[in-house]
């Protein structure tokens, strides 16, 4: 299946190796091509050593690529660094450590991340007024956040520190969403709510998302489109209708074929 | 009584090096050795300013520029040429110590004898003896830690804040972790090099060997303001470095009264440090927190 309109965001050819130059050297993206259009949700599948979290930090601006070009809206972004893309792109991590500032509260995390990507000024920060906004965006993952935006982050659960994390990258639409397997941390209660929590803003605000999961059901549950990566390429990309009818017995055999 | 004022106008003057440290060390979260280098910078270019018939206060804004100046060296070896911090302070500290002779015209001691200093005014000059240094360091805590709290409330003080708490995730959320760095690294080198132009004119020299033992008595004014005044908010941790600088200055008079004498301060503000430092561990291990909360412990706690 095609789509006519214009890409949001456009691989092509990317090849990023690490050690280079050491005879430890690996390509870990071997030209790999994606094409991501906007309200696409995609769910990524692959083993370890595949490529997947290669593929963020790429996209990331973490790692710089060895050859290829990314393009956002036509623009080329190959040679952005990680601060300038989060004008356009935010991250979940899966360590809940790593999403959070440990010893700031839950507030100043949100008022943090309502500045994503944008010049920081000598103008008060004004936290007090936000604190309503926050009371309510927080509410809304249902975990009791809302009763402990005083609280260090560091005194959170890993539930309530991943759901922050999420609504950080979120809470300042951003124009590509990447979830680095953001539940994987958790127990499966929390897991699983969280993973509702996410489908209901991503698919409510029409977000772009990419979301590396291990979890065959919630690959296969959640989201218009499914690739696997392989060997630092897509092997495997349905969409729609097509990723709808999808089992996980084909997905299965599917692996099995490039095992 | 006035050995107490002394001690009280010392530890304001001092305190400035601790809400300087304060910087780097609580809130970027590394050890910055340069102020060993830069205390005594500030303090030559003050002293040699002055000696040279330039204003006091103008002066001492040099002290600050050079400081700052020497704060963005040690940032750049860190952030751009990827030095380990500690030894690019060391660097920077060791390369002041030529800078300073330079300075100084290649004495390793200038007087301020007969020159107008900040310390040379006619309102101090009537003041009884020591309150002028009362006066001074508590004009000078105010104005730096009131400006230190406004600017960590603002949208740029949280990113710096952030940066020390959590580099990855500032980043991740377009904030440029470098340029923070190289910022507190100046400002509180900056402020270093006017705390040594204040405590020169105070002390009416510069000494290049002025700057030994610096970053213990900075960093004991604000580990003992943890240990003493435990649980506070960042601004309240501020003000307690003043208080904790005070309290060492006490410690230090203490000590001398003893029968030591000032060469075996540095000595002696290492094992206060060390002491301190270790307290937590300490109290673990003697169950001293179980002794001190003893009676006013909450009975809900777990």
């Amino acid at each position: 299946m095609t789509q006519n309109k214009a890409p949001l965001l456009s691989l092509t050819n990317i090849v990023t190796k690490v050690n280079v130059g050491t005879p430890n050297e690996v390509s870990i993206l071997q030209g790999l091509n994606l094409d991501v259009y906007d309200g696409d949700f995609i769910t990524v599948l692959g083993s370890n050593g595949a490529g997947k979290s290669t593929l963020f930090n790429t996209i990331g601006g973490g790692l710089p690529v060895d050859s290829g070009q990314i393009s956002l809206n036509g623009k080329d972004i190959t040679h952005l660094s990680v601060e300038k893309r989060t004008a356009f792109l935010a991250r979940v991590f899966q360590d809940p450590k790593m999403g959070t500032a440990p010893r700031m509260t839950v507030a100043e995390n949100l008022l943090l991340a309502m500045h994503r990507g944008k010049r920081r000024t000598l103008q008060l920060r004004r936290l007090k007024q936000s604190l309503p906004h926050f009371k309510e965006i927080t509410a809304t993952m249902k975990n009791g956040l809302e009763t402990r935006l005083s609280t260090a982050t560091e005194n959170l659960s890993g539930g309530q520190r991943q759901a922050l994390s999420f609504l950080m990258a979120t809470e300042q639409r951003p124009d590509l969403l990447l979830l680095d397997e953001h539940t994987a941390a958790l127990d499966p209660k929390t897991s699983a709510e969280l993973m509702h929590q996410t489908n209901e803003r991503v698919t409510q605000e029409k977000l772009t998302c990419l979301m590396i999961t291990h979890h065959l059901d919630d690959a296969l549950k959640y989201g218009n489109r499914l690739i696997v990566l392989d060997q630092g390429k897509i092997k495997f990309d349905v969409r729609g209708a097509e990723k709808a009818a999808l089992t996980k017995e084909k997905l299965l055999s599917f692996f099995d074929t490039i095992e | 009584m006035s050995m107490i004022v002394s001690s009280i106008g010392q530890g304001l003057l001092w305190a400035s090096l601790g809400v300087a440290l304060f910087l780097t060390f609580r809130i970027l979260d590394f050890a910055d050795m340069t102020v060993e280098g830069t205390f005594p910078l500030g303090a030559a270019v003050a002293v040699t300013a002055i000696a040279n018939g330039m204003n006091p206060y103008l002066a001492s804004g040099l002290a600050f520029v050079a400081g700052a100046l020497a704060g963005l060296i040690t940032a750049l070896l860190y952030t751009k040429g990827k030095v380990p911090i500690l030894l690019a302070g060391i660097l920077v500290m060791t390369a002041c110590s030529s800078i300073n002779l330079r300075v100084m015209g290649g004495s390793s001691n200038v007087s301020l004898l007969g020159k107008t200093t900040i310390f040379s005014g006619a309102f101090l000059k009537s003041l009884p003896k020591y309150f002028d240094s009362v006066f001074v360091g508590l004009v000078v805590i105010v104005i730096i830690t009131v400006l230190l709290i406004l600017f960590l409330q603002t949208n740029l003080g949280q990113a710096f804040i952030v940066t020390g708490d959590n580099r990855v995730m500032a980043r991740s959320i377009g904030i440029n972790t470098d340029n923070m760095t190289i910022m507190g690294l100046m400002v509180s080198n900056g402020i270093i090099g006017l705390g040594g132009a204040l405590i020169a004119q105070n002390n009416g020299y510069a000494d290049v060997s002025m700057g030994i033992g610096i970053i213990v008595i900075a960093l004991a004014s604000i580990i003992i303001g943890e240990v003493v005044f435990g649980e506070l908010t960042l601004n309240q941790r501020l003000v307690a470095v003043t208080l904790g600088s005070v309290i060492y200055q006490f410690v230090r008079l203490l000590v001398l009264q003893l029968g030591f004498n000032t060469n075996d301060m540095n000595l002696l503000s290492a094992l206060i440090l060390a002491i301190c430092l270790m307290l937590p561990r300490l109290s673990k291990a003697l169950h001293l927190n179980h002794v001190i909360k003893k009676g006013v412990a909450k009975y809900d706690a777990e």
